[in-house]
């Protein structure tokens, strides 16, 4: 694990620091070192650290990402606000009433929505209800096996229904078909195949496309004599409704690198920041939730400045995203389904 | 009996296959970058994926670390939303713990385990759609990821299952006709020597009857064998077309 959290003494070099046998400010080698110059104290040593740097150490790897974010440019070639490539497809499991799968990078994510007849919550008896569920599995690391990937699943199902924990996002009266008593529950399972950073960006991403996909069956409810009510499926299985995804949010992770932030971290980027800023954001870039991960921490400009990154970059990721989601739908049912098997 | 025809009068059932027919198979391997070995594999409309990392060293307790031979272990998962009816838990009830230990039965007889002592083969599965036939579809995809990862094997390990209606043998049941109640067998077979490595049974079957849809079981594995083969065939020939040979 490479990373800025590099504690150490004044008498001493720190333990991943190299002292280096070349000539002074000259060391480059092909992974690229940088000159001791080019790093400013800070950056090298840790945000508070006020020691100084000794002559003749060149820190390995660390050092690379501060000294080279200061010109917009990462290790991969992109920018600092620019996301890997996402590949996005719908309608990929067929037990299921909507689904997608995102490979954002070696991330890879599935979704599964299904929609259950459900009873309205007491204090909610209008609308329906989302439920998520997040399924870390075996195949992302072994570490998963078992138990192993409960406490991760946890947490990002906890982010999604704090995402999700608005007015606006998702339309729960249209999900309600008699109040009090029936409404449609929809239970949202994501299923972690693979990480290779930004979890949480990739999921949202798969959760919108999933609910875009989501069709659920037209039902109408029938009152006879007795007042005795009867739910009546319609006869046609294409005659559905279908959710309007238009204020469902995406999170934007923002990773705090040295004195840059980025968007969409590689788990190399991850492991190197300190902290990092989950800002969940809307198509319109109303902001529904903002969330500080990561053992380090932050001052209140750069959250401000984050935040000001997050809105735009998750406005861009929305229009992009929708785009790509109705010219999709728009290839009509006869599309070539591609899956795993692409 | 009113209900559903598992086997119509002329012979056909109820997806439009023969009896001895199987499902159309894709298969994919190298799904997964990351992972040691991957493969994807589509049976009809069952999609299984399986992971495989290893040989490892052993994790957790040392004392588990077998001394002339790898440690294989395998955990069967199945999606939420991979059946009709939503899953509560993915895996840790009682069904996937047993598939978990079935797959481990199957492999440590085909995996040349004593190449690798102290250590531990890890094989993961996980079933994104169910529609019959969950155990041959995994055994199918891990043998995949097992050549995948390049951990050397005796023989390839095809399984199938089947079942009897109406005094015929059915090859590759689907969950409708699983569903139905009469006596399924998974198979699981090494071609080309053609030793068993997994025979289970469940319902009630006369002795009489139980050569016949062995032999159908048999004969579906083997041809499924026939299509993993092409698929691995064109994996490498794709790889080394990238590799530049």
């Amino acid at each position: 694990m490479w990373g800025l959290q590099v504690t150490w003494s004044l008498s001493q070099p720190p333990s991943s620091a190299v002292v280096c046998e070349q000539p002074q400010n000259t060391c480059v080698n092909r992974h690229g070192w940088v000159p001791m110059e080019q790093l400013t104290e800070q950056a090298a040593w840790g945000p508070d650290s006020a020691d100084p740097v000794p002559e003749n150490a060149c820190v390995r790897r660390c050092q690379l990402f501060p000294a080279v974010y200061r010109e917009d440019l990462r290790v991969d070639g992109r920018g600092c606000e620019d996301y890997r490539c996402v590949q996005v497809e719908t309608d990929v499991v067929s037990n299921t009433s909507g689904s997608a799968r995102v490979r954002l990078g070696h991330t890879d994510i599935l979704v599964g929505v299904k929609a259950e007849m459900g009873t309205p919550k007491l204090e909610k008896p209008n609308e329906g209800y989302l439920e998520f569920f997040v399924d870390c599995s075996a195949s992302a690391t072994p570490e998963f096996e078992g138990r192993g990937g409960d406490d991760l699943g946890t947490e990002i199902a906890n982010t999604l229904y704090r995402i999700f924990n608005n007015k606006s996002s998702i339309d729960l009266k249209s999900l309600c078909i008699s109040p009090r008593e029936h409404c449609w529950a929809l239970y949202v399972d994501v299923l972690l195949l693979e990480c290779g950073g930004n979890l949480f960006d990739a999921i949202s991403i798969a959760v919108k496309a999933a609910l875009f996909n989501t069709r659920i069956p037209r039902v109408r409810v029938l009152e006879d004599e007795e007042g005795l009510k009867d739910i009546e499926l319609s006869d046609d299985p294409y005659d559905c409704i279908q959710l309007s995804v238009e204020n469902v949010p995406c999170i934007v992770t923002l990773c705090k690198i040295g004195y840059r932030h980025v968007v969409d971290a590689t788990l190399q980027e991850e492991a190197c920041s300190l902290a990092s800023l989950l800002v969940s954001v809307t198509s319109k870039g109303v902001v529904t939730c903002v969330r500080k991960v990561g053992k380090g921490s932050l001052d209140p400009e750069s959250i401000f400045e984050m935040l000001e990154t997050g809105k735009r970059v998750g406005k861009v990721l929305h229009t992009s995203l929708q785009s790509i989601l109705h010219k999709e739908e728009s290839l009509g049912p006869k599309r070539q389904k591609v899956g795993f098997l692409g | 009996m009113a209900g559903l025809e598992l086997l119509s009068d002329q012979g056909y059932r109820v997806d439009g296959r023969r009896a001895g027919e199987l499902r159309k198979i894709q298969a994919r391997m190298g799904v997964f970058a990351q992972a040691d070995g991957s493969a994807y594999i589509e049976q009809g409309n069952t999609k299984a994926l399986a992971v495989v990392y290893g040989p490892h060293e052993i994790r957790g307790s040392r004392a588990r670390a077998l001394p002339d031979r790898a440690l294989v272990n395998c955990q069967y998962s199945s999606a939420t939303f991979s059946t009709g009816e939503r899953k509560r838990r993915p895996h840790g009830d009682r069904k996937s713990c047993e598939m978990g230990l079935q797959l481990r039965q199957t492999f440590e007889a085909a995996i040349l385990t004593q190449l690798h002592p102290r250590s531990q083969i890890d094989i993961y599965v996980q079933v994104l759609q169910a529609d019959g036939g969950t155990y041959a579809a995994c055994v199918n995809a891990a043998t995949l990821a097992v050549l995948d990862a390049g951990i050397p094997m005796r023989d390839f390990v095809c399984a199938c299952s089947a079942g009897f209606v109406d005094g015929t043998a059915l090859a590759d049941l689907s969950h409708v006709e699983e569903a139905a109640g009469g006596p399924q067998l998974a198979l699981a077979l090494l071609p080309a020597s053609g030793q068993i490595a997994l025979l289970e049974m469940d319902a009630r079957l006369h002795e009489d009857h139980l050569e016949q849809v062995l032999e159908a079981a048999a004969r579906a594995a083997r041809d499924a064998h026939t299509v993993l083969d092409r698929v691995v065939r064109q994996h490498v020939q794709e790889a080394s077309v990238l590799l530049g040979d």
